[in-house]
C-alpha cells in the first residue's frame, strides 16, 4: 500500500471485507425471536410490565447475548448483571421460560420455544430489571463458616501442608464448584415461602465443610444449622439439584448432612 | 426500596417444571393436608358415638352416598401415596439411596435425582392408584 492509502497498480480493493461477508452470510442464515425482559425499577414502579424485541439468533446466540443486543441497540435501560460469560462468576443467573438458569450458558436454540421470557429470579429482592440483590445469599453463606476451621495453623515450621487422598477429595469436591449464581435458592419451594430459611447454597456448602477431612468445625456448623428454618426445613423437592449448572447437587448433600445431625454419619 | 420477589404458594402450584420430584413434594404437601383435614373430621365423626346410637348411625350413613364414596376413595389414595412417598423420603432424608458424592462431570446429571428414587415415586403414584381403585371396587360391591 502506497503512504496516501492507495492500491498499488494491479491490485483492487474488495467491495466488501471477508469478516463482512461472513456477517452478511451468518445474518441471512440467522432465526428470529421474541425476546420479552421484565421491566421493574423499585424506585418508580409498583408492579413489572414486560417489553418484547424482535431478536435475530443462531444455534450459538445465548440468551445473555440476546439482552445485550437489545440493550445496545434498543433499550439501554436494561438492568442486568453479567461478568464472565461463561458461566463461572453466577453473576446473570434469571428466570429464562419459567425456570432459573445462568443466561450466558442459556442457548436460545436450545429452548425450543418462539418466545423467550427473562424475568428476575425468585426469591431475591429486584434492584433494577433482572439484577437482584445477593446480600441475603452472601450473608447465609458467611453464616455456615464457609473455610477450614482448625486450632492449629495449616502451616507451621514443623509441619507440612495437609494431605488428602483422592478418595478424600472426592467427599466434598463436588460441592465446592458452586458458584454462589443463587439458582438453586430460586428454584427452591421452601425459599418460596419461608424467607428465613437458610437455603439450599448455604447449606451445601455446610456439608463441603463438613465432609472435608482438614476441616475441624463439623459440630459448630451443624449446631447453626439446627435450628427451625434450618436444614429441617428441607423437604427434598430436589429442585436445587435440577437447575444448578455446576453439578453441585445441593439436594445430596442436605440429606448427607442430615445423616450428621441423626447419628448415621461419623 | 427493593421489591422482593417471593414466589409464595404458586411456586408450589406449578410443579411440572422441574421433574416428578416436585410432584411428589406437591403431592406429599396436598396429601398431606388432605389426611390432616380428614383426620380432625374422623374426630368429629367419632365423637357421634357419645350422642347415642342413632346420632352415630345418620353420621354413618353420609358415608354410603356416591360423594361420601368418592370421598373416601380419596382419602384411601392419599394415605397410600404419603406413606409410600413418605418411607421414600425417610431413607432419603437420612443420607441413603442418594449416590455418592463425585467430581461433577458435564452434563451434570444429579445423583441425588436417581433412577431408585424417580421409581419410588412412580411406585408411590402406582400403589396409592391400585388401592383406590381396590377401594371402588369394595364400596361399589364390583
Amino acid at each position: 500500500m502506497t503512504k496516501d492509502g492507495a492500491l498499488p497498480k494491479g491490485f483492487e480493493r474488495p467491495s466488501r471485507s471477508p469478516s463482512q461477508e461472513k456477517y452478511e452470510k451468518v445474518k441471512s442464515s440467522s432465526k428470529t425471536t421474541t425476546l420479552r425482559i421484565s421491566k421493574f425499577n423499585p424506585e418508580s414502579d409498583s408492579t413489572s410490565t414486560f417489553s418484547e424485541f424482535k431478536v435475530h439468533y443462531q444455534r450459538w446466540t445465548t440468551v445473555l447475548d440476546a439482552i445485550l443486543e437489545v440493550k445496545s441497540n434498543y433499550d439501554h435501560s436494561i438492568g442486568v448483571r453479567y461478568s464472565c460469560r461463561q458461566a463461572t462468576c453466577g453473576s446473570c443467573g434469571m428466570i429464562i421460560n419459567g425456570k432459573p438458569r445462568l443466561a450466558c450458558f442459556t442457548k436460545i436454540s436450545e429452548l425450543d420455544s418462539d418466545l423467550v421470557t427473562v424475568e428476575p429470579m425468585n426469591n431475591f429482592p429486584i434492584i433494577r430489571d433482572l439484577a437482584v440483590g445477593f446480600e441475603r445469599l452472601i450473608a447465609t453463606h458467611k453464616r455456615i463458616k464457609p473455610y477450614i476451621i482448625r486450632d492449629d495453623s495449616e502451616v507451621t515450621s514443623e509441619t507440612k501442608e495437609f494431605l488428602q487422598s483422592p478418595e478424600d477429595v472426592e467427599k466434598y469436591i463436588q460441592f465446592a464448584g458452586c458458584i454462589k449464581c443463587g439458582l438453586c435458592n430460586s428454584a427452591c419451594p421452601t425459599m418460596a415461602t419461608d424467607s428465613s430459611f437458610v437455603g439450599p447454597q448455604a447449606l451445601a456448602q455446610a456439608y463441603r465443610y463438613v465432609a472435608d477431612n482438614r476441616d475441624k468445625g463439623k459440630d459448630e456448623r451443624l449446631k447453626i444449622i439446627d435450628e427451625p428454618h434450618g436444614i429441617w426445613r428441607c423437604h427434598f423437592a430436589g429442585s436445587c439439584s435440577q437447575v444448578c449448572p455446576k453439578g453441585v447437587d445441593p439436594a445430596m448433600g442436605i440429606q448427607l448432612l442430615r445423616g450428621y445431625l441423626l447419628g448415621y454419619r461419623k | 426500596m427493593e421489591k422482593d420477589r417471593k414466589e409464595g404458594i404458586k411456586g408450589m402450584a406449578n410443579p411440572g417444571r422441574y421433574g416428578i420430584e416436585r410432584v411428589a413434594y406437591w403431592l406429599m404437601r396436598i396429601t398431606g393436608l388432605g389426611l390432616l383435614f380428614y383426620f380432625i373430621g374422623h374426630i368429629y365423626e367419632t365423637s357421634n358415638l357419645l350422642d347415642g346410637k342413632a346420632a352415630w348411625n345418620s353420621m354413618l350413613e353420609l358415608t354410603q352416598t356416591t360423594e361420601g364414596h368418592i370421598f373416601l376413595t380419596l382419602v384411601i389414595g392419599m394415605c397410600v401415596f404419603h406413606t409410600g412417598n413418605g418411607i421414600r423420603l425417610m431413607i432419603g432424608q437420612a443420607g441413603f439411596g442418594l449416590g455418592k458424592p463425585s467430581r461433577a462431570d458435564y452434563p451434570y446429571t444429579p445423583s441425588s435425582l436417581n433412577m431408585k428414587n424417580k421409581l419410588c415415586i412412580y411406585v408411590s403414584i402406582g400403589l396409592a392408584a391400585l388401592a383406590m381403585m381396590y377401594g371402588l371396587g369394595v364400596m361399589y360391591d364390583v
